[in-house]
């Protein structure tokens, strides 16, 4: 890294990282002073040392619930855009699908879990339908909006030009609504991190989720923590993938 | 050129009301002419651009443009808005080409024109930019550049400085002024600002709060071409006078009438 993109990283993250820091060593202080014991709340250090020694299994539990989180997250997707695109195209369904959908929001997926769990059974899939349960909502509400938020004085002009619908969509809706599906997107892979553990917490063998629940079944807390830090350390890392794709392909839609 | 013949046209909003939002208009635009139209917010002045270019049929009366009733929209004429309504992923000249895009003709024959009317406009520098690196009354010429590419006989410009500061508002409306010098073109131009009208129009129309009516339709005569109201000298302020003298008695009208 050169001396100026040094700078720049240090004035962005410097001060967050300094703030992680100094909570970590409070927690440390305190777990010391007061003698807390590991089973409620171990040292980071201990936490630390719980994570290496668990290094052999980790990736292959990373690995599976990735695998659900990704797949179910593009599965919201490849389900979510088309849906959106017939309600904004289709009066009938416009009225007759969407306030469903929107109402459908309201139902809590946590308690969906069991079910897909008797339908479809134990494995993956089961997981990867919670998480298209969770991740798909924010996909389509948020692109319906940014097709149907177009101003009306650019329909207007391009409806005197006698624009058919095809080119509507094509020109100036779709491109349109790229930054909304962006802002939805980005929700729906938060989303379906949680998504993706729910899954596991319910029934499973394997995933990150499922190595929790072991863990805190077992007091072994620090083993808890640190598959926590992990799991959050993915799904920044997700958010992160979303946002350099949208600056790929709509970068007049992040700030200037 | 235009020809509105006891137009009425009445909405009908979500409650059930009727809303009259223009009432008995007849109104004859010229071949060549420039058409200001000024009145009080609300008082039908966008409905009746919308009326002219076919979005939207009379309830009553008859459209007529180049002596046949307007049944589609018409296709040639060029439409400016306060907003810009720019498209922000599209560089400024694939912008001024959308029209050309939309009526399927051959963006490379008009890319040569595109690029003279950004010249004209002073923008040639800007031509490979994104709206967003341009100033407001640089967007604003850029939504005018896409209004004349197809060379529209027909220009309907819906309060297109409104959004810009004084400064650059006298300046477009110059601007405006010098090319339509050069390139006559039937102009109806809707404003709220009365020296605004008075500069530019050959005519000015004047509406009443809703529902619309025209109740004055003023010939300005002003010797052309104009520049700044310096230059038109007394006449220019009495008719801005006289014109402000008819808006402010609705106003007073209004005020004096009971609250309902």
């Amino acid at each position: 890294m050169r001396p100026r993109r040094l700078r720049v990283f240090a004035a962005r993250y410097g001060q967050p990282l300094l703030t992680l820091a100094a909570m970590g060593a409070v927690w440390h202080l305190a777990t010391a002073v007061f003698a807390v014991p590991a089973w409620l709340l171990p040292s980071p250090r201990a936490v630390g040392e719980a994570l290496y020694g668990f290094r052999q299994l980790l990736p292959q539990h990373l690995w599976v619930t990735l695998v659900e989180t990704v797949a179910g997250f593009l599965l919201s997707i490849l389900v979510g855009v088309p849906l959106a695109i017939l309600i904004v195209w289709s009066p009938v369904l416009q009225r007759s699908i969407y306030p469903i959908i929107l109402a459908a929001q309201s139902i809590p997926k946590v308690a969906l879990a069991p079910l897909f769990l008797v339908w479809i059974g134990y494995g993956m899939s089961s997981k990867i339908l919670v998480v298209v349960s969770v991740a798909f909502f924010p996909i389509v509400v948020d692109t319906v909006t940014g097709l149907t938020a177009v101003e009306p004085d650019l329909l207007d002009m391009v409806r005197v030009l006698r624009a058919s619908t095809l080119q509507t969509f094509v020109k100036i809706r779709l491109p349109a609504s790229l930054p909304y599906f962006f802002s939805g997107t980005k929700v729906a892979v938060t989303l379906a991190v949680i998504g993706s553990v729910i899954g596991e917490f319910v029934g499973a063998d394997r995933g990150l989720g499922y190595l929790i629940q072991v863990s805190g079944s077992q007091l072994r807390t620090d083993l808890v923590f640190g598959v926590l830090a992990i799991l959050s350390l993915m799904g920044m890392v997700l958010f992160v993938v979303v946002e350099w794709l949208q600056r790929l392909l709509c970068p007049w839609s992040v700030g200037h | 050129m235009i020809h509105l013949q006891h137009v009425d046209l009445i909405y009908s909003s979500t409650d059930g009301t009727d809303v009259h939002a223009l009432e008995g208009i007849d109104l004859q635009v010229a071949e060549n002419e420039f058409l200001v139209i000024v009145g009080p917010s609300g008082c039908g002045k966008s409905t009746l651009l919308k009326l002219i270019v076919g979005l939207l049929r009379p309830t009553r009366g008859a459209v007529m443009y180049r002596g046949r009733a307007v049944e589609d929209t018409i296709q040639e004429v060029g439409m400016v808005y306060q907003s810009p309504v720019l498209l922000p992923w599209r560089s400024v000249l694939n912008n001024v080409l959308l029209p050309i895009e939309i009526l399927r003709r051959d963006a490379k024959v008009y890319a040569e024109e595109a690029a003279k009317l950004l010249e004209m406009a002073g923008l040639a520098a800007f031509a490979h930019k994104t709206p967003r690196e341009l100033s407001g009354g640089m967007q604003q010429r850029v939504a005018l550049c896409r209004a004349l590419i197809t060379d529209p006989p027909l220009l309907l410009m819906d309060e297109p400085f409104a959004a810009l500061d004084a400064l650059t508002r006298d300046e477009m409306g110059q601007e405006l002024l010098r090319l339509w010098e050069e390139h006559r073109k039937t102009v109806v131009f809707v404003t709220h600002s009365i020296p605004e009208a008075v500069l530019l129009g050959d005519r000015v129309v004047v509406m009443s709060p809703r529902p619309g009516r025209i109740v004055r339709d003023i010939p300005i005569d002003l010797p052309r071409p104009r520049t700044t109201p310096k230059q038109l000298g007394p006449a220019y302020t009495e008719y801005v006078e006289g014109i402000r003298e008819i808006i402010y008695s609705f106003k007073r009208e209004r005020d004096a009438a009971p609250a309902a």
